[in-house]
């Protein structure tokens, strides 16, 4: 299942993606903040990071997809689910929520690691305790 | 509205680069870069997926060494948190539980998903948007007015 070449695809793809979170000053949550802050300081530059990235993704996923087989793995694994259901739309209003409240989305929380401090220490675990509380509930019949 | 610090060329930069990131992993291992699902799979683990979802986590932290090991930013060494340790406390649970429940984050849903055209993401995208604009209007403009 993770063959080695596997396991060096996820680390450099991972550390491409939080490379590129520092290029795009995304792990400051003052940028963000203000991007989120349309009737005051406004920073339009979050929604070309999204546009970057979903350009560059919505000219290589047809592509990609088209393939047979992923180079390295037998098959696609994609989400299976269409429906457009309340947890998407609650999920969504919490987590964006938390994200208007300090600037973080989970990208740039793990990427800010490497800049820790306290504070983003505090935010990390407060994540990292979210989500296992979240998974725990939502995974196990009780 | 005053427009402040707006950087439309790294920005662009760097969402291509995670753009890149993105369709490499689906390209190469055939999985979809959704950040906080990933991360959720390494702190709750489900199936006998770990150890890639470890070394993608483990990842973004090197990419930020990285990044300031290279010194190309400007003053990007001095990040800090822009709120207090409560509301970074009840921020960091929201995102965890938020997530979660909503099976994806700005990456997963905004780049990922939007790119597949999937209707999932794009109502995920456009709750998460707008939760994220009423909380900074209420905070700045009303309670911090």
């Amino acid at each position: 299942m993770n063959s080695f070449q596997q396991s060096v695809v996820a680390l450099a793809s991972g550390t491409l993606a939080g490379f590129g979170l520092c290029v795009a000053q995304m792990i400051d949550p003052a940028k963000v903040l203000n991007f989120l802050d349309v009737s005051g300081t406004w920073d339009p530059s979050l929604a070309f990071v999204m546009g970057g990235g979903l350009v560059v993704n919505a000219l290589a996923t047809p592509f990609i997809l088209k393939r047979p087989h992923p180079v390295f793995a037998e098959g696609f694994q994609l989400p299976t689910l269409t429906r457009v259901d309340r947890k998407i739309v609650i999920g969504g209003l919490l987590f964006g929520t938390g994200w208007g409240l300090a600037g973080y989305c989970p990208g740039p929380i793990i990427t800010s690691v490497s800049f820790a401090n306290a504070d983003i220490l505090t935010l990390v675990l407060a994540y990292v305790l979210g989500t296992f509380l979240a998974r725990y509930v939502l995974t196990r019949k009780f | 509205m005053t427009i402040v610090n707006f950087t439309p060329w790294s920005a662009l930069a760097g969402g291509a680069l995670i753009g890149l990131a993105a369709a490499l992993l689906l390209l190469l291992n055939g999985r979809i870069a959704g950040i906080s699902g990933i991360a959720g799979g390494v702190i709750l683990p489900s199936k006998g997926d770990f150890f890639w979802r470890a070394l993608f986590v483990l990842g973004l932290v090197v990419g930020g060494f990285i990044y300031q090991w290279l010194g190309v930013g400007s003053g990007v060494d001095h990040i800090e948190a822009v709120v207090g340790r409560r509301e970074l406390v009840v921020a960091g649970l929201l995102v965890g539980i938020g997530t979660t429940v909503g099976s994806g984050c700005t990456s997963g849903h905004g780049i990922c998903g939007l790119a597949r055209g999937s209707a999932r993401s794009l109502v995920a995208t456009l709750s998460f948007m707008l939760a994220g604009f009423t909380t900074v209007y209420i905070m700045r403009h009303v309670v911090g007015g």
